[in-house]
């Protein structure tokens, strides 16, 4: 029999220590976790990501369900212990279930503090602790205006940025001076809270909340000093207050924490504590690292080894907000024996501090460059004598200070503070692993997994490893902006902006007109979004979309009259000879999808070669759905089990000239041998003799995909219908230039699947393509042909 | 140097490029966002790419061939990449855009 391990809340500190347990000893618990929450065990620490939109719920999951099935681990979960009964070791749920256990660990973690005033009870007041306050918030944020979070630490300002990339008006109420005053200096605290007036950010200093305005919900705030502020939610984020009912109803012994020895142990035999609901020589952590390191001691203790006892933490902080750089760590505080190093460089904007006591480094602040974070680390933590450094050093030359260097760095260099992984442990992964990428790495080895402060010296280190160049993320879309292209559609939804103008000033692009990276890009989200108010910007458009037409190397262009279904006749073949002849085009070719074009087009010719061809545009300049290729099918080859070349032309006629990300191909097959090459198409059908195989996300572009199997669809209507559900959903959530490989690789096959079977969503979004594209459909030529302003501005060339 | 007339100025569309060819050579004009006209030779040192059909942001065009940014008050190419292209004085009168040639 095993023994019973029974482990009180589902969150970062304990289900980390079931992990170390799982890897000193995986056989030799039977293991319970009980958890409030209804979420699998997730890194609370990115909650400030979900609600900035930098990432979703399900990216936040460290361990999902399958993880607690593979390792045989019970999960009780959204059904909290109520009761500890440790004279008949066992705990109690919310539901009733008595669950026994030779060995428990109490992680109950900390709840939000809400402040003791009146009308703190009211809807609209929340505290930002759990998925779901994000979610209240996030929900909050599409239904009103104006927020105030109490509280200018760390989680407060991060939570008041999400809120105002939102949309909101958000004013943060701090009751001291500065800005995070446990962590930053008053000068730091003061160049953080400049940068966050930048942003948008407004701030109330050294204001205490009386009263929380308000009838049925919350309408405002009243202040001390008699001033009082109106606003429509209220966050909380004043500190944290360690959960420990529980614990105290089981005689267990608790003061500002479960107190623990240097072993985990608490008062009572066989019941630990971990995390931020336990206390260690009256200290309590509310940050990542002490969680982790407190979880190794404990899964020591747990499994038999000899465990060396804890010895509490040194913290470090960072915050989570683009555009401000902070690190903090150690004691930083201005006292007897403690002197400190200060450097500002008002030209960058930087500053760091360093606090020194008796020749060792105890703390450190640094804004505006926290390249050197680890390193100042480093020393704090190892307590090494600064004897042999030079205090205060001004314009270095260029590499000069080695010790940045991570190549240069021991093996015992601490990389990845969140999780203790140091240089050594990341090599050696590095090595036996084969890892290439910083989420390898990660994956491995947890380092970069918490706060990810340190992915840039993992990347250091991977380069270091590999002797080449690591890939890294980009950050932004371009190099006019840091904001990516979720951050842009959020905020052109949130503050409803209609014109790459308002884009470009109101989230303050570095290049006020953008670049020929952005600007279509953006061009492209704002007719997604607003397909009425928008109106398309033509110089934001690449030559070829511009004029309909593709650029050739030498500045002339090709002209490709649409044949839909790759169907022509003698008269259109007539009519493309006349005119090819006629315009002295030098190269006539049938194109990769079976189109036949004009190569060496003159721009002047274009407008007249349109009119005389009498035929639409093939749209193969675009990035928007392409000709749509097919094969003989039923109609003429022995094979065809359907009619390919049909259905190719009715989805050709339905979907042509709608934008998409990135050009969308087509191909309809009529039987499994694929003439057509369906399989390497973004929507591919094959017909089989009871309906049509649809395959979607295979790419034949640079990088080829095989497409996947999405379904099979019954009648060429599902078909149709499923590709314009795609289409939407693709223009909805694509990042610019992101063909669908890619896409659905980034969103998930089984969500997009899920979205495109699901025939309610499918109704909405052919909805919202019908709407988006209602008179917008035109053949682009005839527009010009009609136009003779644009004709003129666009395609004539003057001579003087 | 000769004054030529070369467009009007409301044939000009904003942030986009018009070729004209004066003699034998070939010119792109582009008006500004701010209705400023700027004129360049309409040939990328790189690969000899129309500019007039480039992306145009503030006082810069990027060449619609290989993206080149090229300076439209100097003709100078913007680094990493590198050359020159020549830059031609404008005069705009009452509506008429005229280039120094």
């Amino acid at each position: 029999m095993k023994e019973k391990l029974v482990l009180i809340g589902n969150g970062m500190a304990g289900v980390r220590t079931i992990e170390e347990i799982l890897d000193r000893d995986a056989k030799r618990y039977q293991i319970t976790i009980i958890g409030e929450e209804k979420y699998p065990n997730y890194n609370r620490i990115m909650l400030s990501n979900v609600l900035q939109k930098k990432m979703t719920v399900p990216e936040i999951v460290t361990n999902p369900l399958e993880w607690y099935e593979e390792n045989q681990i019970e999960l009780i979960n959204h059904d909290p212990v109520v009761k500890m009964d440790t004279a008949a070791k066992q705990v109690i749920t919310q539901s009733g279930k008595e669950i026994s256990y030779d060995k428990c660990i109490v992680a109950t973690g900390s709840r939000a503090f809400i402040l003791p005033v009146e009308g703190a009870n009211l809807p609209g007041v929340v505290g930002f602790r759990t998925i779901d306050d994000t979610e209240n918030m996030l929900e909050a944020a599409q239904k009103y205006q104006k927020a105030v979070v109490i509280g200018g630490g760390l989680l407060g300002l991060e939570a008041a940025k999400g809120l105002l990339d939102q949309g909101m008006d958000v004013t943060v109420v701090h009751l001291e001076k500065w800005l995070m005053e446990t962590q930053l200096d008053e000068k730091a605290g003061k160049m953080l809270q400049a940068d966050l007036e930048k942003q948008g950010l407004k701030f109330l200093m050294e204001k205490m909340t009386q009263k929380i305005l308000g009838e049925d919900r919350v309408t405002g705030l009243a202040f001390s000093d008699g001033t009082s502020i109106e606003t429509d939610i209220v966050v909380m984020s004043i500190g944290i207050r360690s959960e420990t009912t529980v614990a105290k109803a089981a005689n267990i012994e608790v003061n500002r924490g479960i107190v623990v020895d240097d072993f985990m142990h608490t008062s009572i035999e066989d019941v630990y504590a971990v995390g931020e609901c336990a206390e260690h020589n009256g200290n309590v952590y509310g940050l990542v690292a002490p969680l982790f390191e407190q979880g190794k001691v404990l899964a020591d203790v747990l499994t038999g080894r000899e465990a060396k006892p804890y010895k509490g933490s040194t913290t470090f902080t960072s915050l989570k907000v683009s555009g401000c750089d902070l690190y903090s760590a150690g004691n930083i505080k201005q006292q007897e024996g403690v002197n400190s190093i200060e450097a500002f460089d008002g030209i960058n904007y930087t500053y760091k501090k360093i606090f020194v006591k008796e020749d060792r480094v105890v703390g450190v602040v640094l804004y505006g460059d926290t390249s050197e974070g680890n390193r100042y680390y480093n020393i704090l933590k190892k307590n090494e004598s600064i004897e042999d450094y030079t205090p205060v050093s001004l314009l270095h030359m260029v590499g000069e200070e080695a010790s940045a260097d991570v190549s240069e760095w021991p093996d015992d260099e601490v990389i990845c503070g969140c999780n203790g992984i140091d240089k050594g442990t990341i090599m050696t992964a590095i090595r036996e692993k084969e890892l290439t990428s910083v989420v390898e790495v990660t994956k491995h080895t947890k380092a970069g997994g918490s706060c990810g402060k340190c992915k840039s010296v993992i990347s250091d280190v991977l380069a270091h490893a590999l002797g080449g160049e690591v890939v890294s993320a980009p950050t932004g879309i371009c190099g006019c902006t840091d904001l990516t292209r979720d951050q842009i559609v959020t905020q052109i939804y949130a503050k409803k902006l209609t014109s790459s103008e308002e884009v470009y000033r109101e989230l303050n692009f570095i290049n006020p007109e953008g670049c020929p990276k952005c600007r279509p890009a953006i061009n492209f989200y704002l007719n997604v979004a607003w397909p009425k108010e928008h109106e398309d910007e033509k110089e934001s458009r690449y030559v070829n979309e511009r004029l309909y037409a593709n650029i050739q190397n030498d500045g002339t262009f090709s002209v490709i009259p649409r044949m839909r279904g790759g169907k022509t006749n003698p008269q259109q073949l007539l009519l493309i000879a006349k005119v090819a002849e006629k315009y002295d085009v030098p190269m006539v070719k049938v194109t990769g999808s079976q189109r036949i074009g004009l190569y060496g087009v003159k721009k002047e010719d274009l407008p007249q070669i349109w009119e005389e061809l009498d035929m639409k545009a093939a749209g193969a300049y675009a990035k928007a759905v392409r000709s749509v290729k097919t094969c003989v099918g039923a109609n003429f080859c022995r094979f065809g089990t359907q009619d390919s070349m049909g259905l190719g032309i009715k989805l050709e006629q339905r979907y042509e000239f709608i934008d998409t990300p990135h050009k969308f191909k087509m191909g309809v097959s009529a039987c499994p041998r694929s003439c057509v090459e369906s399989g390497v198409k973004d929507f591919g059908i094959i017909g089989v003799e009871n309906g049509f195989q649809i395959y979607i996300g295979g790419n034949g572009g640079t990088e080829v995909k095989e497409a996947q199997l999405l379904t099979t669809a019954e009648t060429e209507q599902e078909v149709i219908d499923i590709c314009g559900a795609m289409l939407q959903y693709y223009r909805e959530t694509g990042i610019y230039a992101e063909r669908t490989a890619p896409w659905i690789e980034r969103m998930g096959f089984d969500v997009v699947k899920e979205v495109l079977l699901n025939s309610e969503k499918r109704q909405e979004l052919l909805a919202a393509l019908d709407q988006a594209v209602e008179g917008r459909r035109g053949n682009p030529w005839d527009e010009v042909v009609e136009d003779q302003q644009t004709r003129e501005e666009l395609y004539t060339v003057g001579r003087v | 140097m000769e004054k030529v007339f070369v467009a009007r100025l409301d044939e000009l569309a904003s942030r986009m490029g018009k070729e004209v060819i004066v003699g034998e050579q070939k010119i792109a004009v582009f008006r500004l966002s701010d209705d400023r006209v700027k004129a360049i030779e309409n040939i990328c040192p790189h690969k000899q790419g129309p500019l007039a059909e480039g992306t145009v942001s503030g006082e810069y065009v990027f060449c619609p061939l290989h993206d080149y940014k090229i300076d439209l008050n100097d003709g100078q190419v913007q680094e990493p990449d590198e050359g020159c292209v020549r830059a031609y004085e404008t005069i705009v009168e009452e509506n008429l855009v005229y280039v120094m040639v």
